[in-house]
């Protein structure tokens, strides 16, 4: 018979989860705060989400940031989902070590490394840094995160599907639109919200390679977060925390309604 | 008949047609050119010469003066940087101190994160699937932010010393902020779900009547825990080790935001070298210093997801 949790294991739990979740949430409670000072509560207030609608340069950054999130969300699925096939189905090619490599090799390098080299790969073949040059970065790193959740699912599901359908004469690229394609839905959608939140997010590699006109979010965060603390900030950061919160779950959604049991998340790496 | 088919479809990889070889080609050549090049790049520019002048370093490759210009390129690269940084006990120290955190951090990152991982395993199979999420979800959610949350909390007036004053455990505000200490809270609540997770999936899977036998045989749970669930269980400490202490040697958000300002961490030291003084070559020989210290580390590391990948496909 299978022993409950011990009153060790009960603390542990609690007191690991209080700690992940009481800094977010005390954050998100003091955007709410009416006084201007940000240690002082001075009762509820939308004061600061108000504050921030006029607020034409952190309007414009989040503007930015959107559209480079989608975007390199986007191409980082596709890529991404390639790079899952050639990795699970595709059995041995030449340079496999080398690509299998340059999947997990960007999970773990520190940002400040893949920042400056990417920086450094624009200036040599002198493209405007800007918009398209964060948007190449971030394709660049989240791509390896769908490649990575793409792949548990492809190796997690049962392959005698596929043989069953090609052995029944359907051809390959539609035993793949209609067979492997909605089994790993589910994975491909964590995919997409897990790149479009790590984009959101990045400051490095968007502070190397941004140019002029293109400051992101997180570089107009950390600007003024260097100054200090600001209710201001922290509705902003609110907001986001609220979009990262919904994209979750509607990808979880879409992972119940398709039936998958997968793990809903990215986080086999 | 039917096997021919199946048997075609398995050694399908090497009879590569078309639409199956660019399925490999296109995320290949694009690591090839947005992850693998720029380093090569790092590389020659660390062996070049900061100028003031656009771009900011010489020698630039000219290929249209043919060999010649290759000939000179060749000629003007130099180490000049790489003895800069063996001398200057400023990256030298830098250096350490990354290493001295990183490994501090993932120490502590492994006390807090092993029990957590070993609670949810242990938690009802039910209620897994949440505690899973619950753990993955703060990852989810912007690093820069969580980072920001610490700054409200440990701020001179801030909450934890408001708490601390008023359960009497203080007379005199300490001073959090800009401290190694608020540095190791930052990273440990930063990493702990890449600690968590990995040792979790390896103690789920765990036959939960290994320890039942040992308890039959007269082992005490202690010893049990040292002799069973650790050795079971040591393939994600490892993973999670390493997906911890890597990134974290070259961190630069954490100890610029919660850390002091003396005493530079890795990553900060290069940042500084390239935003604030401009000097590329040498930011670029940092690097691929750092990249030399983490090199062991990382091949430790693409062999254990390699093995992975094999065991899956």
């Amino acid at each position: 018979m299978r022993k409950g949790p011990s009153w060790f294991n009960i603390t542990a739990l609690a007191l690991g989860l209080a700690f992940l979740y009481v800094p977010i949430a005390i954050l998100v409670i003091y955007s709410f705060n009416a006084s201007r000072l940000v240690t002082v509560w001075g009762g509820w207030s939308m004061r600061w989400y108000i504050a921030l609608m006029h607020d034409a340069a952190m309007l414009d950054a989040a503007w930015v940031t959107l559209r480079i999130g989608l975007l390199s969300a986007a191409a980082a699925t596709m890529l991404g989902t390639l790079a899952a096939l050639a990795l699970t189905r595709f059995g041995r090619f030449r340079g496999r070590i080398l690509f299998g490599g340059m999947i997990y090799a960007p999970l773990v390098m520190p940002e400040v490394i893949t920042g400056l080299s990417l920086l450094l790969l624009f200036v040599a073949v002198d493209v405007d840094r800007g918009f398209w040059t964060i948007t190449v970065a971030h394709t660049t790193l989240t791509m390896c995160f769908v490649a990575i959740i793409v792949q548990a699912r492809l190796t997690d599901f049962d392959r005698s599907l596929e043989e069953a359908a090609m052995d029944l004469g359907c051809p390959p690229l539609k035993t793949f639109l209609t067979v492997t394609l909605p089994l790993i839905a589910p994975a491909i959608a964590s995919g997409f919200v897990l790149a479009f939140t790590l984009s959101l997010d990045d400051l490095i590699l968007a502070s190397f390679t941004t140019g002029p006109g293109a400051t992101t979010l997180p570089i107009r965060i950390y600007s003024e977060v260097r100054l200090g603390v600001k209710p201001e900030i922290n509705a902003v950061c609110t907001i986001l925390i609220a979009v990262v919160a919904a994209g979750i779950v509607i990808a979880s959604l879409m992972t119940k309604l398709s039936g998958g049991r997968g793990q809903p998340v990215g986080t086999e790496a | 008949m039917k096997g021919g088919a199946v048997g075609e479809q398995a050694t399908g990889g090497n009879q590569a047609s078309w639409p199956r070889r660019l399925i490999v080609l296109v995320p290949y050549l694009w690591l090839a050119a947005f992850f693998l090049l720029p380093f090569v790049i790092v590389f020659k520019l660390s062996l070049s010469e900061m100028v003031r002048a656009q771009p900011p370093y010489v020698p630039v490759l000219d290929l249209a003066e043919g060999f010649e210009g290759l000939k000179a390129f060749f000629a003007a690269l130099s180490p000049r940087n790489y003895a800069l940084i063996a001398s200057d006990s400023i990256y030298l120290a830098s250096y350490l101190k990354s290493l001295e955190v990183a490994s501090i951090a993932t120490a502590l990152l492994l006390l807090i994160g092993f029990p957590l991982a070993y609670g949810m395993a242990r938690a009802p199979r039910r209620l897994q699937p949440f505690l899973f999420m619950a753990v993955v979800l703060p990852f989810w959610t912007a690093f820069l932010i969580r980072i920001y949350a610490w700054i409200n909390i440990l701020q001179r007036d801030g909450l934890l010393n408001q708490a601390l004053q008023a359960l009497g455990i203080v007379d005199t505000r300490p001073v959090w902020l800009a401290t190694n200490t608020a540095v190791y809270i930052g990273l440990v609540y930063s990493y702990l779900p890449f600690m968590v997770l990995p040792i979790y999936a390896t103690l789920e899977k765990m036959d939960e009547t290994l320890l039942e036998a040992a308890a039959d045989l007269g082992c005490p749970p202690w010893k049990a825990f040292w002799l069973v669930t650790l050795p079971v269980s040591l393939k994600g400490v490892i993973a999670g080790v390493l997906l911890c202490f890597i990134p974290m040697v070259g961190e630069f958000v954490i100890p610029d935001l919660l850390g002091g300002s003396e005493n530079l961490m890795i990553g900060q030291t290069l940042w500084t070298e390239f935003f604030g003084n401009g000097d590329w070559p040498v930011a670029s020989a940092v690097a691929v210093v750092l990249l030399c210290l983490l090199v062991v580390p990382m091949m430790i590391y693409q062999h254990m997801q390699a093995r992975a990948i094999e065991r899956g496909s």
